[in-house]
């Protein structure tokens, strides 16, 4: 749960009332928002750290590929993985 | 060292490793707290005890926020999730974990209808796909986590969404270093502070850590050579008799944290005058409540929460492996009745948890195979 996954922001996802952006993580593609980084919002091709669907902080991408590096090492990387690929009920099942 | 080829650069580890033993006087014992479960997990799946001289002893503290939670919690949100127009959801950390009529996942197979989530913006987006079901959401976490429920909190009152709401067991970090600091079994000489609950709160409220309590304080990334570089840092400060607040995660904790996320917590959250925290009691102002102007989105004021109380189980040392007391080892469950597979405590759910941790990277190792 304390998962911190590094994430390259795609595409920024006007949203309704939060903001909210589509991320890349190792090929795996999904929505998280951004509405913590509202003082300094990302943009496409920034890096940032996600957290339970939320982006916490803004990295650089040599942090990221470390970052990436490091979830490796400690063989988190399929937690990762399995992560963000949970985020969004919405797009599936209900 | 196990993981020695792994390390991007071994030589930073190697050259860290041989500052620690420049630095460390071989005529004193080290007692170093790592507060955070997810530098507890790093340092037992990285080998680093192998790395550091013997007279440098990692204590595990309190921040693992599945550990910290007591079983009448979990019992208390079950038991409002029995009406079956309830869902319940949680993080997959918490599914696990024992209450007294069993955990999550075995309510689920009795029925209940429980949902994991990975993030609790996918919990309110059950509530809104299923208007005719109650979604409750099971929040747990320390500062890292709660921002994220606060802004869920603010979207399900913006939209209107009154089917949701939250049954919050958020926690704060602070309180739970000062009753470490407090408890007379316990002899600390210095922390390694928690590297992302500080990307949020940022590096001020440990202050007083350095100034009232006289020990320093490095908070830290999650590399090898980061937590390395921590302890680098930590024995410079001891050697010159300093007690500071140092960040060696400057490349993700800013000083200052997240304004965004402090006003959003702000927003939603109040303290609670206290809470009980799993093997260490009570502690004040310790953990996170709704605010009253959230109060229909707060579980415990729209279900009868029962407020259960549960003793841990007598011969389960959790407790004092919580407080850095007693190694996971020497508690009297450990690897025999309590293992990953049929935990009895919440250390030995969580892979951050100290049990856990210790079991999966070392036990295993000495285990003679049957």
């Amino acid at each position: 749960m304390c998962l911190a996954i590094p994430a390259k922001i795609v595409d920024v996802v006007p949203g309704d009332d939060q903001a909210s952006a589509l991320v890349d993580v190792v090929g795996v593609r999904r929505r998280v928002n951004t509405g913590l980084l509202l003082d300094d919002p990302p943009k496409p091709g920034d890096w940032v750290l996600v957290h339970v669907g939320f982006a916490m902080s803004k990295i650089s991408e040599e942090q990221a590929l470390d970052q990436i590096q490091t979830l490796n090492m400690m063989g988190e990387q399929q937690a990762a993985l399995e992560e963000v690929s949970g985020y969004g009920v919405d797009e599936g099942e209900t | 060292m196990r993981f020695v080829d792994e390390f991007r650069d071994p030589e930073v580890i190697t050259k860290a490793a041989d500052e620690i033993r420049r630095l460390a006087d071989s005529a004193r014992h080290y007692r170093f707290m790592e507060v955070c479960g997810g530098h507890t997990h790093a340092i037992y799946r990285f080998g680093l005890k192998d790395v550091l001289p013997a007279n440098i002893e990692l204590v595990h503290g309190p921040g693992c926020p599945v550990c910290v939670l007591p079983m009448g919690r979990i019992d208390d949100g079950l038991a409002m999730a029995k009406d079956p127009n309830v869902v319940f959801t949680a993080f997959g950390d918490m599914m696990r974990v024992p209450g007294t009529q069993g955990s999550p996942l075995e309510h689920k197979a009795r029925g209940m209808d429980v949902r994991i989530v990975y993030s609790p913006a996918d919990a309110l987006t059950i509530a809104e796909k299923n208007p005719d079901r109650h979604v409750m959401f099971f929040a747990i976490g320390f500062e890292t986590t709660a921002p994220s429920t606060a802004l869920v909190l603010m979207r399900a009152k913006a939209k209107g969404v009154r089917n949701f709401s939250v049954f919050c067991n958020h926690v704060t970090i602070i309180p739970g270093i000062r009753a470490i600091l407090d408890s007379p079994d316990m002899r600390i000489d210095a922390f390694i502070g928690p590297g992302h609950v500080s990307t949020v709160i940022g590096c001020r409220p440990y202050e007083w850590i350095a100034r009232t309590e006289k020990k320093p304080i490095v908070v830290s990334g999650f590399e090898p050579a980061d937590i390395l570089q921590a302890i680098v840092m930590l024995l410079r400060q001891l050697n010159n008799g300093e007690a500071k607040v140092e960040n060696q995660y400057t490349r993700v904790v800013p000083w200052e944290g997240n304004r965004a996320a402090l006003k959003a917590m702000s927003e939603v959250f109040e303290l609670r005058p206290f809470f009980e925290w799993r093997g260490m009691g009570f502690i004040s102002q310790s953990a996170l409540r709704v605010r009253d102007s959230y109060a229909e989105w707060d579980a415990e004021r729209r279900f009868a929460m029962p407020g259960l109380r549960v003793t841990d189980p007598k011969a389960a040392q959790c407790g004092e492996v919580l407080k850095g007391v007693l190694k996971p080892w020497q508690c009297k469950l450990f690897g025999t009745q309590c293992t990953p597979e049929r935990p009895v405590g919440a250390l030995m759910v969580s892979s951050e948890g100290s049990c856990a941790a210790y079991y999966n990277y070392e036990h295993r190792k000495h285990a003679v195979p049957a």
